[in-house]
């Protein structure tokens, strides 16, 4: 899960990470309201998960407490990227004297956590590593050792940063870390790490990534989920327990297996070439496919307006295809009436006989059989065909 | 030969004693695995009767590998457990260890596969895979035995159910062996592992490597295939269609910006010279092609 900035900036000042004063605000009137409790100026700054938001007109000084309601009527509601924004964050603002770079970031490729650090901040770190990488610390960190003061120094000093303020920083690397390992995160980063004019190093803006699977030691992450601008679908599919991602497409998927779903979108984006259709979701359910699972991946499918048929892709490994085509005609029965749009089915493996005898014999209007993949997937697009 | 598992794998089930744990020893027995017993912490002493086999369940790892000889083990704990489970097996020092587990907290796979490679004793298969076989040898997980049977082809993929399609598409031709890596974001056994112990294995003839979106293992594999490999590689990568910041299932199946792109995997792997299909059945046919030579 990507956090928002504010919700960063609140973690990291739960962890001991200096942050400038920063309050959320959903309407206009909570923007003045909190610039007001803040006193002086205050940038307002459009909360969205996309970058290039500044750009976009989606931060703004504001002199007075009025001037912040004004921004924030103006950034409310904005499209920035194809997001919109429901709030925005108030933060006091702060006379930058230098703009500097740090993260802690999950290295798949290393197998280990990694920390960045540059004396150049403030842009993308991708450009720093291209123009001037002299100036980029790049270290490896064992997790079963961590980050040491000695190491923190030796960090800050390949990272360049000037003698006055290595120390702050030195001491803000080791409370991120201490932040990460302790929120399970595969990202924090801040950027820009700044100096202010009276010499202090604070985190101005910040991004943070979270690891899902280590949800069950964190009952207060669920507080960070961001309800308002999920998918209506995505979150219905959520609450059911499905693995669910939303696309743009109309022929709707449901398959076993991560790999095997992915695999069937693109096969179904390769037949729907053809047809101008495409898929229209990411549908995992899973080994077990009972007839509930299945039951409900179908009801948030043909609950998709967008969706004009659905492609059914299962191979039996474990499951055999016979529960499975049970689970299909069960879940046909459940729907009953809801049940509107043509369905392709392919099953293959374990069983896979009887599996089709099973359909065969229930012959459902709108269920068709197809042996392979390539096949049912190029029936499917044609089905979703205007 | 196989890689990895042979008929001279001798098995504990770590979680043994839970309903997966169970289901699935039944099914590796069938297959012909010799499993010696099990381990579950609290548990030792007692004894489970599965497939006609009365089975020893320990305390720790420890105690199985004195009794049992025990040189391998599956891991079927539930996440919040499983990185105990890993660092019990590594301080056993046993030499392999396949994590079949789905859901374990990265930071955990970080530190047990730091602390496996600072021992140095003990290769990690998964996080999150289905494990491996060596058709009519040895099972270690979850992958059905019955899709298909020994033969020259070796395996690798990221993904379960694509190895079972793979499986089942050359099934007239069988497999030396067949290894589902994980699609976490970090995993022990990756695909250059087994690329150099399939180039290694006399008894495999080609092999087919299965990728998918997420990180840049793909590309990696492919400047190994170009220094090492001289076997025929065909490939397949799923994912073309999955947008940029959304996990398609795997937690570790994600693009990032610009990296971890399927056309990105597909052009590497094309670069030295392996021929990439763009369905599985595709590159079903591609190996069939050189097979047929």
């Amino acid at each position: 899960m990507d956090l928002f900035e504010y919700q960063a900036r609140d973690l990291f000042e739960s962890h001991g990470v200096p942050v400038l004063g920063g309050a959320v605000a959903f309407t206009p009137e909570e923007a003045e309201k909190a610039a007001a409790s803040m006193g002086g100026r205050v940038v307002v700054k459009a909360q969205v998960k996309v970058g290039g938001r500044g750009k976009a007109g989606g931060v703004k000084l504001a002199e007075s407490p009025l001037d912040a309601r004004e921004k924030a009527a103006a950034i409310l509601g904005m499209d920035i990227k194809g997001h919109t924004v429901h709030k925005v964050m108030i933060a006091q603002a702060a006379p930058i004297e230098s703009e500097y770079y740090l993260a802690i970031l999950l290295d798949r490729a290393n197998r280990n956590f990694l920390v960045m650090a540059s004396v150049a901040g403030g842009m993308e770190i991708e450009e720093v590593a291209h123009t001037s990488p002299e100036k980029l610390a790049r270290v490896g960190i064992d997790p079963n050792v961590g980050i040491s003061p000695a190491l923190a120094k030796e960090i800050i000093a390949k990272g360049q940063f000037p003698a006055d303020v290595a120390d702050q920083v030195e001491a803000v690397l080791l409370k991120l870390w201490a932040a990460f390992v302790a929120e399970d995160a595969t990202l924090m980063e801040i950027n820009p790490l700044v100096k202010t004019s009276d010499g202090k190093i604070v985190a101005l803006d910040g991004k943070v990534t979270l690891d899902d699977s280590a949800d069950f030691r964190h009952p207060g992450h669920e507080a960070l989920i961001d309800h308002e601008s999920a998918n209506p679908l995505e979150a219905a599919a959520k609450e059911k327990g499905l693995n669910y991602v939303k696309l743009d497409g109309e022929v709707g998927i449901i398959g076993n297996g991560a790999g095997l779903v992915m695999s069937t979108l693109d096969v179904v984006a390769y037949a729907g070439e053809k047809y101008g259709v495409k898929p229209a979701n990411f549908l995992d359910i899973g080994g077990g496919a009972s007839s509930e699972v299945m039951a409900n991946g179908l009801g948030i499918i043909l609950g998709d307006p967008d969706v004009r048929s659905v492609f059914v892709n299962v191979f039996g490994g474990i499951t055999a295809c016979d529960a499975v085509a049970n689970g299909i005609v069960a879940a046909l029965a459940i729907l009953g009436d809801k049940a509107t749009k043509p369905i392709v089915v392919r099953l293959d493996g374990n069983n896979v006989l009887e599996g089709r005898r099973i359909l065969n014999e229930a012959a459902h209007p709108l269920v068709t059989q197809l042996d392979t993949m390539d096949g049912a997937a190029a029936r499917a697009a044609e089905l979703a065909a205007k | 030969m196989a890689i990895f598992i042979n008929e001279n794998t001798k098995l504990i089930v770590q979680g043994m004693t839970g309903s997966e744990g169970t289901k699935h020893t039944r099914r590796m027995i069938a297959s012909g695995t010799n499993v010696v017993g099990g381990v579950t912490p609290g548990k030792g002493g007692q004894s489970v009767e599965i497939e006609g086999k009365s089975l020893p369940v320990f305390n720790t790892v420890a105690e199985a590998v004195a009794a049992t000889g025990a040189n391998a083990s599956v891991v079927f704990v539930p996440p919040k457990f499983a990185k105990a489970a890993v660092i019990d097996a590594i301080d056993a020092e046993l030499p392999l260890v396949v994590v079949i587990t789905e859901g374990i907290p990265v930071h955990d796979a970080a530190a047990f596969y730091a602390y496996a490679t600072s021992k140095g004793k003990t290769q990690l298969v998964g996080p999150n895979c289905p494990g491996l076989i060596s058709p009519g040898k040895s099972n270690l997980g979850i992958i059905p035995a019955d899709i298909t049977g020994p033969g020259r082809i070796g395996l690798v993929s990221k993904s379960g159910t694509l190895t079972y399609q793979m499986m089942y598409e050359l099934r007239d031709f069988g497999f030396s062996t067949a290894v589902g890596i994980g699609g976490d974001p970090i995993i022990g056994t990756t695909h250059i592992d087994c690329l150099r112990a399939f180039q290694d294995d006399p008894d495999t003839d080609a092999i087919v490597m299965i990728g998918e979106i997420g990180g840049d293992a793909e590309e990696r594999a492919a400047a190994f295939i170009n220094e090492y490999v001289t076997k025929p590689v065909v490939g397949y990568v799923a994912g073309f269609t999955a947008p940029e910041g959304k996990t398609m299932g795997h937690a570790g199946a994600i693009v990032s910006g610009s990296s971890g792109t399927a056309i990105a995997k597909k052009e590497a792997l094309e670069a030295v010279g392996v021929k990439v299909g763009k369905t599985p059945s595709e590159t079903a046919a591609l190996m069939r092609a050189i097979l047929a030579k």
